[in-house]
């Protein structure tokens, strides 16, 4: 692989941009897919069923036998709530190879001191969402326990083609905030998408093991189709 | 962190920056059982040192050593590993399935 190939696709990726790299493993031949290129390629239909699917492999084409490296996006969380909750939840996504932002206007618990080594948005949802790109590979999580902060992020969220949504508190407090969210025009099909109570069920109680109950969730959100088997 | 196969084209690219020869292996088919999934890396010098994995550990060696091959002839190369005793290599998956692994160097 010619160097110059390999640092365009580690820019893609870092710019959060899709790509796919197309290799025949016979001759060595290779050239790269952009994103934005993709509609105009010869073999646009193989390489967005390859993208969608977010898997790479082998294609048999009226270019031969190719190998398809397909690279999405890196699934980045937005934690709403600089929380206990989210001082767990940071290492573990960052462990799991998850990108992290969190976002929680109050400064108190915005601070460097409480949160080092991530990236903080110390402002309200309505300003700190719209400037981070919202795409479909961003799951959100609203921790805050305060639909003040919790509310405005989740109608964001619930207008964007995020793949996870996931807002924590009991079934009573998720049942007052479905009907704020009735009241503020969203349908049955939105608050379907809200994962409430957060998290898979294993009984966690200590803050690290709900971040672990979450990350398991968002997990097996971007790994299983909907029927539950593996995509 | 080294936590995707993404991050270790990263480094495959920051190694070759700092001067050293390297290698990308991927794993490219899988038939049956296999230990790691289609579009893992293993990212290897021309030490011999490497980073990632394309079968937890089953036939790093021999990768890493026919990655050396590659890295002074330049030619790309097509590795498949079975069960140890049914092919001609010397090492195999213990799994039963068996992988096709693309070894490139990085120019």
């Amino acid at each position: 692989m010619d160097l110059s190939l390999l640092s365009r696709l580690n820019e893609e990726r870092a710019a959060r941009r899709a790509a796919v790299l197309v290799t025949d493993i016979v001759s060595g031949r290779q050239r790269l897919v952009l994103e934005a290129e993709l509609a105009i390629d010869p073999l646009s239909g193989v390489l967005s069923d390859a993208l969608r699917m977010g898997k790479s492999g082998v294609v048999d084409t009226s270019e031969g036998k190719l190998f398809l490296t397909v690279q999405a996006p890196i699934v980045r969380i937005v934690a709403i709530g600089a929380v206990h909750i989210s001082q767990a939840l940071v290492p573990m996504a960052q462990q799991l190879g998850f990108d992290v932002a969190i976002v929680d206007p109050r400064t108190a618990f915005a601070s460097a001191e409480r949160f080092p080594n991530v990236e903080m948005h110390a402002e309200w949802p309505d300003v700190a969402l719209p400037k981070l790109g919202v795409d479909r590979y961003t799951a959100f999580v609203m921790l805050t326990h305060d639909p003040k902060i919790d509310d405005p992020a989740l109608f964001i969220a619930l207008r964007s083609p995020s793949f996870y949504i996931g807002a924590l508190g009991s079934r009573k407090t998720h049942a007052t905030r479905v009907e704020r969210l009735k009241e503020a025009g969203f349908g049955e099909d939105d608050i379907a998408r809200i994962h409430a109570p957060i998290g898979l069920n294993i009984g966690g109680i200590s803050p690290a093991e709900v971040a672990l109950s979450i990350l398991a969730q968002i997990t097996a959100k971007l790994r299983l189709k909907a029927d539950g088997t593996r995509a | 962190m080294l936590a995707s196969d993404d991050d270790l084209l990263k480094q495959a690219e920051d190694w070759r920056r700092a001067g050293r020869a390297v290698a990308i292996a991927t794993v490219v088919e899988t038939w049956g059982s296999a230990p790691r999934p289609v579009g893992s890396h293993l990212v290897i010098d021309g030490e011999g040192n490497f980073m990632g994995s394309v079968s937890g550990g089953c036939v790093e060696g021999a990768v890493v050593t026919e990655a050396i091959d590659v890295i002074e002839s330049g030619a790309p190369k097509l590795l498949e590993f079975g069960v140890a005793n049914e092919t001609a290599w010397q090492v195999g998956l213990s799994c039963g399935g068996r992988i096709s692994v693309y070894v490139e160097k990085v120019a």
